[in-house]
């Protein structure tokens, strides 16, 4: 058996560097990465990409930040697995091997001139922050702008100081909802979807954009088919494991569609009729 | 002009012997209880006369069961090479349902983005196939997904006619190898004439699906079976080992995992087969699993072979050779579970198949 160096393998990776590291919550650890000579990632908001630790392995990871924020680009990590555990041990300086892009993200052309409805559940917000500061840094060229948020505590409450930004800009309708509140607590109490019968919407130029957990899907969609918002215009990226990005693999499979090439986005209207999906 | 040769069988050894020395041949080979592998051989005694499908498709040569795909050292830094391992061979006795095997595996892997390692693996690869001038055993499916006769994918195709074979030359590839030994004479009309009579006998003896139903309806019978109450059956029945994706030649799944050495600082990335039957298969790191269900993954499994490479491809990833059942442990029978559909969907059709289940 012979072995070759392949040239332009799919499998290489890019070595890059973190250039901060914080921990979010007692579970989750942001990561602000640079590729090698300040090259772009290139990215769509919604896309993500496979971060590996040689050793340890791969896994793929939303990308958090804008395609707007030049120079380097942010990842937000849950510690769930052995990789996750890996790179919460890492701090700035460090080295990962970083591939992709990969995906196709939120469809920024067809969302430009409409209105949009940003519904986040838990880490859900992690990729759809790719799109909202993608958004707010385009701010003109998108109509209205409504950000849901909801996660489980105060606590759980991913980029505060941001949120607090999104909050007092006048150009975004932000509102946030804990399901349990603690003494400080001033915001909603209570399930994401109480908040969506209260939007005041024109259905006909909303795109809804939602990302939460699996179980969160369907009812936040029941209540956009409600408000008469379009199954086409309801976005919504998928968590699934896509371990080599390429659609080959198989384990991202959703009946016939690999959620990695051709998701993780979706609008609903293609994802309604496969059973896998939601 | 079609080019076509003959090789009595009393040179058969030579030819393999030959061919041996020059590069390595593999062929299936005999291992005991109607059992076969394919192995490296030198010379045309060793090869099987008479064998059914193999216990692996010949898929080990193109894609390994466990392959390197990149060398890392991280002594200083996160520094890897990706790497393709690959070994020029002939593989001799490839029956037409492997061939579709391959076709299938080509289509996948060649679809963008490509996959260099299998394509430069591929390249390495002589394809020798060999005619089924009967059915193998009760198991096999091929008439139903139209392999039974050979669709190309070979670069000679090898057809027993008695006391010779009849070669189809169908590559430069094959040609050298016709030129490597002067043990081939070119075919005679009389031979062309039983090569014909041979492939008529077939068609009687393949005349008709092996599941009751025409080739051409069974993208609409899966159509209608998402729901169907089989998968419940299956659900009781299997037992999530993986066999029928293993020793399915068309079944590409793969993991990709990191073998460090002792040293903790050098080792390898290797891609190793996978199986959807397998319960983590489908599951996040988060905890959710989205095939929860033995019946939900066998269905995944059959949707892999008759719908989905459908829509995807235009054809069956069923090659029909019949492993999946052979191999199952809990008695999951491929012609069964279809003949179940088609009759629980009313689209059986006793012109078009009939049930030979042994």
């Amino acid at each position: 058996m012979k072995s070759l160096k392949v040239k332009d393998s799919e499998y290489d990776i890019k070595k890059a560097k973190i250039l901060k590291a914080k921990m979010l919550t007692s579970m989750e650890k942001y990561f602000e990465i640079a590729l090698p000579g300040g090259e772009s990632l290139d990215h769509e908001p919604g896309q993500f990409v496979e971060v590996s630790l040689l050793g340890i392995g791969e896994a793929p990871i939303s990308i958090s930040s804008s395609p707007t924020k030049l120079g380097s680009f942010e990842l937000v990590v849950r510690n769930v697995g052995k990789l996750t555990a890996a790179l919460h041990k890492l701090e700035a300086g460090a080295e990962v091997g970083i591939r992709g892009p990969f995906g196709k993200g939120f469809p920024v052309r067809i969302l430009e001139g409409n209105d949009l409805l940003f519904i986040a559940g838990g880490l859900g917000i992690v990729p759809l922050r790719s799109l909202i500061n993608f958004v707010i840094d385009n701010r003109r060229d998108f109509g209205k702008v409504s950000i849901l948020l909801g996660c489980k505590s105060p606590k759980d409450l991913l980029f505060g100081n941001e949120l607090e930004q999104w909050g007092k800009r006048l150009d975004v309708n932000f509102n946030c909802t804990v399901d349990n509140a603690d003494p400080d607590w001033k915001g909603n109490v209570g399930l994401i979807t109480k908040l969506i019968p209260g939007i005041d919407l024109d259905p006909e130029r909303t795109f809804g954009v939602v990302c939460g957990p699996p179980i969160m899907y369907k009812f936040v969609i029941k209540e956009l088919v409600k408000k008469k918002i379009p199954d086409r215009q309801v976005l919504v990226s998928l968590e699934r494991h896509m371990k080599c990005g390429l659609g080959k693999c198989g384990h991202c499979q959703i009946n016939g569609v690999y959620c990695c090439q051709d998701g993780p986005v979706f609008s609903y209207d293609r994802i309604k009729n496969i059973p896998e999906a939601l | 002009m079609e080019q076509y040769f003959v090789l009595k069988k009393k040179s058969f050894n030579d030819f393999v012997s030959t061919m041996a020395k020059k590069q390595k041949v593999v062929a299936p080979i005999e291992k005991g209880n109607n059992q076969y592998a394919f192995e490296e051989v030198k010379s045309g005694d060793e090869i099987a006369t008479g064998y059914i499908p193999t216990i692996l498709p010949p898929k080990k040569y193109f894609m390994p069961q466990n392959e390197t795909i990149a060398k890392f050292d991280i002594s200083s830094g996160q520094n890897m090479e990706p790497v393709v391992e690959y070994e020029k061979m002939t593989i001799f006795g490839v029956r037409t349902c492997d061939l579709a095997g391959i076709q299938c595996l080509n289509m996948v892997f060649s679809d963008r983005p490509r996959d260099l390692n299998y394509l430069i693996r591929k390249n390495e690869i002589t394809i020798v196939g060999f005619e089924c001038n009967d059915y193998c055993d009760e198991y096999a499916s091929c008439r139903l997904v139209h392999n039974h006769t050979p669709n190309g994918g070979y670069d000679l195709f090898f057809t027993d006619l008695g006391d010779k074979f009849i070669v189809h030359v169908n590559t430069l590839a094959g040609e050298e190898i016709i030129g490597q030994s002067n043990v081939f004479e070119k075919a005679s009309d009389q031979d062309i004439k039983m090569l014909n009579i041979l492939r008529t006998k077939k068609r009687e003896i393949f005349a008709k699906n092996e599941v009751p139903i025409e080739h051409e309806n069974i993208p609409g019978l899966f159509d209608k079976s998402y729901n169907s109450k089989v998968w419940e059956e299956l659900e009781k029945k299997c037992v999530a080992c993986g066999n029928c994706t293993n020793v399915c030649p068309s079944c590409y799944c793969f993991d990709v995992v990191d073998e460090p050495n002792l040293d903790l600082k050098t080792g390898r990335r290797s891609r190793k087969w996978d199986s959807c039957q397998h319960e983590t298969f489908a599951k996040v790191a988060g905890g959710e699993s989205f095939r929860e269900e033995r019946g939900a993954r066998q269905r995944h499994r059959y949707f892999r072979k008759f719908k989905y490479p459908m829509d995807k491809f235009s054809r069956f990833f069923c090659t029909g050779c019949g492993r999946c059942s052979r191999t199952c442990m809990a008695g999951i029978n491929l012609k069964e579970t279809l003949t179940v559909l088609v009759e629980e969907h009313g689209m059986k059709n006793p012109n078009a198949g009939e049930v030979r289940i042994g």
